[in-house]
């Protein structure tokens, strides 16, 4: 008997002679002979529970993570705490062991995390309409151009550099399959050109992709930056931070048709990349082309409210080939933790953490603009994060501050060659003053002895 | 008010101003006003209008709603073409571990040692199943894997200077395949079944042969919806390899064959494997899954950016695991980072936990178990009433059909499945695939005991029991459930998706 089946000697037998056959083998015979495997595969033997809990810890004890290292890394992703009631609910089995639910009468549960979600992200983005989530978020970007292309019926999609790396990417992955042409517009002084962005846009043109605040941290004019979205009727889609939106002005409010972004801020840990969802809001007009599950109120027979997955004749599993999307997923489990997150912040404590952040960034922007050595990339106002340019290499400057326990930022060299001294530096109500007086101290101290300075000319030419 | 209505008042409904649960840390910084921080234009006038509720009351609520829910842990759920086995804690707890769940994506690679070769484990694990010798785990789910193989073959065929149209895949295809052929620019060309539940020949030669050179590739899922191992294959990859096409499996199904058949040596390129179904990652309620694909030789150069890789150290102290991001052939990526690394912390968890030994048995036993429920089933009613779509030895899943059900007792497939929610199950997937009329499609899974099974044929046999003496109870059904049939034509019309709130 193998781990997790429950089949005894005796259960077989009474199998087989049930169906009539004398062995499963019996039931393998419709594998031709030349394709069944003749050996077993190379890999080892099963093992018990407790060795394999002592094989996995044993190789998550080779990684820094943020409880051994201070992070200030973000680049999307970010260090929160994670209230330790969003963990007691989502490992409950009810919501941990369900398929997608496709049987309404025994999902009302999930079914209406799924509704009071869509209304929780609708709140946020200040648009009407929110799915129940996609994989990610530099994939629900590449889903809303999709999406742009067939609302519009064109195929230019102008994109702005402060998108994040990986949305571009991805992006332009999905492009090379669904026929856009992906133009990129540049940066000044760390927010999109707008000159350059308006002189890209044209009629042929399906959608307008903003980030705010962008890569580099800085709060975009989303507003004004749409006004060529809009005078030549392409989409506006706009990328945020789902942590910031209790303080900055929701995309919704800003001309924005489509509102999207990844969540993992709320309620998701890092988890090395993932799991997490994407959010998808988009104005009422775009609702029958949404890509994911979306659910709905109704009622049932008796006149009791219910909740049901709303327009799945937008579905691949109705429509096929004339979907809107191939996604099948909902990402239901991050995005119920998300939900019950932003209960446990409520309203209030949504606004104040995001005003926390807002200070917190402040004063570290401030610190670290004081230090000689460090100045600041850009002017531009930010929110969470805030991009600097230290007087030395990069990859120096975070080697020295790992060596004190300290993940000082993400370096942004390898996403923006022009930016080749750039750190990108993220905060989170987990990063303590102490902590951020410690990494100014760290990246100081790193910035001294590696410094492009006379001293040290020989750094300075192996530039 | 009762508890039943107590239950449906969405989080919103129990919101009363003043009354919250966190608790922040001080700012323990200058509190200057925002708008000395940022213009005021750029700011929020009011906070989003989130619930107020104190932390009781969020635990209480979703409790309740929680078991509004039906869930494996409690009950049989033989969802044809999910694979719904059983989810060992085990993942769980080494999911959470601090290295894990607390590492960031961005962590240099030096510093992420054990979460590289972790992947890079899974990535040999899953290539020695699938019989070929390159894995990319970036896709998020199968038809994300999907989406991936048809960028890759567009990329192989464009760099053999070629554009090819069409996506052949049979009409037993799962609804993601022809949509993701779609999203890939691609035209997707129905495959007829035959008499026995496989590809059709003479209309697979008589597809290709329209135009051979307008062949991208063949997507097929073996066994295929039907539950049925397709005694062609090879012919088949012969077929699509001569006409210069790709072949790509749809790894729904690989729970029938893992350890006993290997989709590499039955000739296809691409394979997407499904972590959240054969791999025993929970499903979540509808996500998250993970959908890593496993590619041939000639399909290697495309996989998409970043690569995990082995280096092997010159200083001699052990291999060196990296992230590739050079691979000037690749598609590209297809999401941010790495891809769901808390699945694949899980489902190298199943893969250590079983070994070579454990997969085979397990989809030995699976392969079992739906046979002999299979069995149970046409030794009662069902045998006349619901007959197997193809009568054959079956894999891990079969297909019965509600034809004569309803011609005989007027009872749709929709009513069998939402009576059965009155016995405690949940129902088989229903209507699909769509070549057989009133389809059930039945995967009991191997984690499931001789005696579920045993139940779920005499729940089946007491409704058609039942039925034969008054069919409106099924007709009406289900009687048990917190809410009983709801209308969903109103919720596609008039869609209602989100609370209308006040203030």
């Amino acid at each position: 008997m193998t781990r997790y089946t429950s089949a005894t000697p005796d259960d077989r037998a009474e199998m087989l002679a049930t169906i009539g056959v004398d062995s499963v083998d019996e039931l393998f015979e419709q594998v031709p002979d030349a394709l069944r495997l003749d050996r077993p595969l190379a890999l080892p033997e099963g093992m018990s529970e407790a060795d394999v809990y002592e094989r996995l810890t044993a190789l998550a004890a080779r990684n820094a993570d943020a409880e051994e290292q201070v992070c200030f890394v973000g680049a999307g992703m970010y260090d929160h705490y994670v209230p330790a009631i969003v963990d007691a609910i989502a490992q409950r089995s009810e919501f941990l062991t369900p398929y997608t639910p496709y049987q309404p009468e025994i999902s009302q549960g999930g079914l209406q995390v799924m509704f009071e979600f869509q209304t929780a992200m609708s709140e946020l983005t200040a648009l009407p309409v929110s799915n129940a989530g996609l994989y990610e978020g530099p994939s629900s970007v590449a889903s809303a151009g999709y999406l742009a292309m067939a609302a519009t019926g064109r195929r230019r999609l102008v994109v702005s550099r402060g998108l994040h790396p990986h949305s571009r990417e991805t992006l332009a992955t999905y492009a090379v399959g669904y026929g856009a042409e992906v133009v990129e517009v540049g940066l000044n002084d760390g927010a999109t050109d707008a000159d350059e962005l308006a002189q890209a846009v044209d009629g042929e043109t399906a959608a307008v992709f903003l980030q705010s605040p962008n890569f580099l941290g800085a709060i975009e004019r989303v507003e004004a930056l749409g006004a060529s979205a809009r005078e030549h009727g392409a989409l506006l889609v706009v990328a945020c931070d789902p942590m910031t939106l209790g303080v900055l002005k929701p995309p919704g409010e800003q001309g924005a048709d489509i509102a999207l972004g990844e969540g993992q801020p709320l309620g998701n840990r890092l988890d090395f990349g993932g799991p997490s969802f994407g959010f998808f809001c988009a104005s009422e007009e775009l609702i029958r082309r949404m890509p994911g599950r979306i659910a709905g109120e109704t009622d049932d027979v008796d006149g009791r409210r219910g909740f049901v997955l709303a327009l799945q004749t937008r579905e691949q599993h109705i429509r096929r080939e004339k979907a809107t999307h191939n996604i099948c997923t909902a990402q239901a489990l991050n995005a119920l933790a998300a939900m019950v997150h932003l209960a446990w912040l409520g309203r209030e404590g949504y606004r104040e953490l995001g005003e926390l952040l807002v200070r917190r960034t402040a004063y570290a922007r401030e610190r670290l603009a004081s230090v000689e050595g460090i100045e600041l990339l850009h002017g531009a106002p930010v929110a969470r994060e805030l991009a600097i340019r230290v007087a030395a290499p990069a990859d120096r400057v975070l080697e020295r501050c790992a060596e004190r326990g300290i993940a000082a930022g993400y370096p942004l060299g390898r996403d923006y060659p022009e930016h080749e001294d750039g750190l990108l530096v993220a905060i989170t109500e987990r990063r303590t003053k102490a902590q951020i007086d410690d990494l100014v101290e760290a990246i100081a101290e790193s910035v001294t002895l590696f410094g492009y300075t006379p001293n040290n000319a020989t750094e300075g030419a192996a530039r | 008010m009762n508890q039943q209505d107590e239950a449906v008042l969405t989080i919103y409904e129990r919101s009363k101003p003043g009354r919250r649960a966190a608790v922040l840390p001080d700012a323990e910084v200058p509190e200057a006003p925002l708008e000395e921080l940022i213009p005021a234009e750029l700011l929020r006038e009011e906070p989003p209008r989130l619930p107020e509720v104190s932390e009781p009351e969020i635990v209480r609520h979703y409790n309740r709603l929680s078991r509004r829910n039906f869930d494996l842990d409690t009950g049989f759920y033989p969802l044809g073409s999910c694979t719904m086995k059983h989810n060992p804690r085990l993942n769980e707890r080494v999911a959470a571990l601090p290295g894990h769940a607390r590492l960031h994506p961005a962590q240099d690679p030096k510093r992420a040692q054990g979460a590289l070769e972790l992947m890079w484990l899974l990535q040999e694990s899953l290539a020695e199943i699938c019989g070929l010798p390159h894995v990319s785990l970036q896709p998020s789910a199968g038809s994300h894997g999907e989406l991936a193989g048809l960028l890759l073959t567009r990329a192989f065929h464009a760099d053999r200077g070629e554009e090819r149209t069409k996506v052949l895949a049979p009409d037993t295809s799962h609804g993601t395949n022809p949509a993701s052929v779609t999203m890939a620019g691609y035209k997707a060309v129905k495959v007829a079944t035959n008499e026995r539940g496989g590809v059709e020949m003479d209309d697979l030669r008589a597809k290709i042969d329209e135009d051979p050179g307008d062949v991208a590739c063949l997507m097929l899922t073996n066994p295929n919806t039907l539950g049925l191992f397709d005694e062609n294959i090879a012919e088949i990859a012969a077929l699509i390899h001569e006409a210069g096409g790709t072949l790509y499996y749809d790894g729904a199904n690989l729970n029938a064959v893992m350890g006993h058949s290997r989709p590499g040596d039955m000739g296809f390129d691409i394979v997407h494997v499904n972590l959240h179904k054969s791999f025993s990652q929970p499903h979540g309620g509808g996500g998250p899954g993970a959908g890593p694909i496993a590619v041939s030789e000639r399909i290697e150069p495309f996989l998409p950016r970043p690569q995990v890789v082995r280096r092997e150290d010159g200083n001699g102290s052990g291999p060196f695991f990296d992230l590739d991001l050079e691979r000037p052939k690749s598609i590209g990526r297809l999401r941010g980072f790495q891809g769901n690394f808390g699945v694949f912390v899980r489902s190298y968890a199943y893969i250590l936990s079983l070994g070579a030994d454990g997969l085979a048995e397990a989809s030995e036993t699976a392969v079992l178990n739906a046979n002999y429920l299979k069995a149970c089933l046409a030794a009662g009613r069902a045998g006349e009433r619901l007959p197997v779509a193809f009568d054959r030895h079956c894999m891990h899943e079969f297909v019965l059909s509600g034809k004569p059900m309803k011609k005989e007792l007027g009872l749709a497939t929709l009513d069998l499945a939402k009576r059965l929610l009155d016995f405690g199950f949940h129902p088989p997937t229903v209507y699909f695939p769509l070549l057989v009329e009133e389809a059930l499609m039945i995967e009991p899974t191997e984690t499931e005991t001789k005696e579920s099974l045993d139940a779920f044929a005499e729940a089946i046999e007491r409704i058609l029991a039942e039925a034969e003496e008054d069919p409106e109870v099924a007709k009406q059904a289900p009687y048990t459930t917190p809410v009983r049939r709801l209308d969903e034509v109103k919720a596609t019309r008039k869609p209602v998706v989100r609370q209308p709130l006040d203030g």
